[in-house]
């Protein structure tokens, strides 16, 4: 959004989050967080529901303004919402393209449609769609504008198990492809260890602690250090001994 | 979708239901697979050519048989076929033609008319604030008004001439196009304005792919509200004064006690409501058609 003042930028790529502070009456969700993100890395951000992961994520996307502190952030961002929200009224590839401006805007649209596995679905009506594929059109309508920063907020909480394992292989593959820094916000441990590069839990309005996860592929299925990673992650979430 | 009729149920008793043991089991099979009794056959043959007139046609037959029957006076409710001869014999005296001319233009022009007005204004109110301020407030007073009760202030402003006519229609037709396209602009679902902003789509896309497709079922509803108040603004315009027009057809007969000719009349404005309705009814399923809505089995 063009609104963002771009008044002493910090750093030229990624997420500088600084002291921020976000209040709702007389709660503050945010307290004075702080938070980077470099350039193509995957960050998730694991926390209960109401701890403000997903109040951050408005503010990463420019749908909220701050109450204290500053967010600097790529213009070119994109963000998959909880929910697919895309516009009932218009088949897939018109929802792809919709913030798409060109003339190549249909063949790009196309082609990352056919990198989320819906090639031969553009003219498909979203009521057509199953939960999946609806949240896949989302997907590649976040990607076609080729951003810097995506954001997902609980992109695949509404979906079931098996379609869920399905999609961490599509972001895993994704970015192989597409370049750029990512923030997942989930309350899902084990999505959390299946893609992160780096597991940020938040407790009382801040960045409570920081995990790199360093794991093989395979690693990230079944080993120990998943399981010693998963029991911190317990543990930090206030979690320890109940699993 | 085809109906179970009730004399063949597609639900067969297992073989294993014993009196002792009630534990009512069912088994479910194609629907084609079912016995077919000639009762059966009977209701589907009926049920296709008739759909939604079904009522219709059996009041417009049930009204012949009184009438024949004399149990209905000729003054009182004239026969179906009488009427249909009256209406022939009415447009080969070359009456009709030219009253149902100038009632359609009288209706037309109002239309136009209110619907322009009504849809900027209803635009303008939607998308901006400054424009909900200037129209909404003024509408809803007129909303309040019956249409009925404005005629004789119209008409001391207006004259008795074709603009009074025509400025009742669009006024019957302005109002709810209005209210309806104002409300459905402004109950566009929220999620998708802000997801559109997010993926850096300027206003323009915004209008033209969220907010104008979105609100399109809301347009059409005021569309149907609009048409039909305009054939009502029609007659109300009609009856108080006019020299010709179905209005005018109208109060003749009833002057010179023509039943025939009242019914006529009354049968061509119903005629152009239901005309009315099917045309916002083609609407709907060429431009509604993304809509997952319910479909009555």
């Amino acid at each position: 959004m063009s609104s963002t003042v771009a008044t002493d930028l910090r750093r030229g790529t990624g997420v500088v989050v600084e002291r921020v502070v976000r209040r709702f009456g007389d709660r503050a969700v945010l307290d004075q967080l702080d938070l980077t993100i470099e350039e193509e890395e995957l960050v998730i951000l694991l926390g209960p529901s109401g701890c403000g992961k997903s109040t951050l994520l408005r503010l990463l996307a420019g749908l909220d303004r701050p109450d204290g502190g500053r967010v600097e952030v790529p213009a070119k961002r994109a963000i998959v919402f909880q929910a697919d929200r895309l516009l009932p009224w218009q088949r897939v590839l018109p929802n792809v393209t919709l913030g798409l401006h060109g003339p190549d805007a249909d063949r790009r649209a196309r082609e990352v449609l056919a990198e989320v596995g819906l090639a031969g679905r553009e003219k498909a009506w979203p009521k057509e769609l199953s939960g999946g594929e609806a949240q896949r059109v989302s997907l590649a309508r976040a990607l076609v504008s080729e951003p810097e920063l995506v954001l997902l907020d609980e992109p695949f909480a509404a979906l079931d198990a098996i379609t869920r394992l399905r999609m961490h292989d599509l972001v895993r593959a994704l970015r192989t492809k597409h370049q750029a820094a990512m923030l997942l916000v989930t309350h899902d441990i084990d999505e959390a260890i299946a893609l992160g590069d780096r597991v940020l839990v938040m407790n009382d309005g801040r960045i409570g602690s920081s995990h790199e996860v360093h794991l093989t592929a395979a690693d990230r299925e079944a080993s120990v250090a998943r399981e010693e990673l998963r029991a911190r992650l317990l543990e930090d979430l206030g979690l320890a001994g109940q699993h | 979708m085809t109906e179970i009729p009730l004399a063949a149920p597609a639900v067969l008793k297992g073989p294993g239901a014993t009196p002792q043991r009630a534990r009512e089991r069912e088994v479910f099979v194609p629907r084609d697979a079912r016995r077919r009794t000639t009762l059966g056959a009977l209701r589907e043959r009926l049920r296709w050519p008739l759909g939604i007139y079904t009522t219709p046609v059996v009041i417009l037959l049930a009204w012949e048989i009184l009438a024949r029957a004399g149990v209905l006076t000729k003054t009182y409710a004239p026969a179906p076929t009488s009427i249909v001869k009256a209406a022939v014999d009415l447009w080969q005296q070359g009456v009709l033609g030219p009253d149902l001319a100038i009632s359609l233009q009288r209706a037309g022009l109002g239309l136009a008319l209110g619907l322009s007005v009504g849809i900027t204004a209803g635009v303008l109110g939607g998308l901006l604030r400054s424009g909900e301020y200037l129209f909404n407030g003024l509408v809803q007073v007129l909303n309040t008004i019956p249409l009925l009760a404005v005629l004789p202030l119209m008409i001391v402003w207006f004259g008795i001439d074709e603009l009074t006519k025509v400025l009742l229609i669009s006024f019957g037709a302005g109002v709810p196009m209005y209210l309806n396209l104002f409300a459905a602009i402004r109950g566009v679902d929220q999620r998708l304005i802000e997801m559109t902003r997010t993926t850096g789509a300027g206003t323009w896309r915004l209008v033209t792919r969220v907010l104008v497709p979105g609100s399109l079922p809301g347009f059409l509803v005021g569309l149907r509200f609009s048409l039909a108040y305009s054939v009502l603004g029609l007659v109300a315009a009609e009856t108080v004064n006019a020299d010709q027009g179905l209005g005018f057809l109208i109060t003749q007969g009833q002057t010179y006690l023509q039943t025939n000719q009242v019914f006529v009349g009354l049968v061509i404005y119903s005629l152009l409501g239901l005309l009315a309705d099917q045309f916002v009814r083609a609407l709907e399923r060429v431009l509604l058609r993304w809509r997952p809505s319910y479909e009555a089995s």
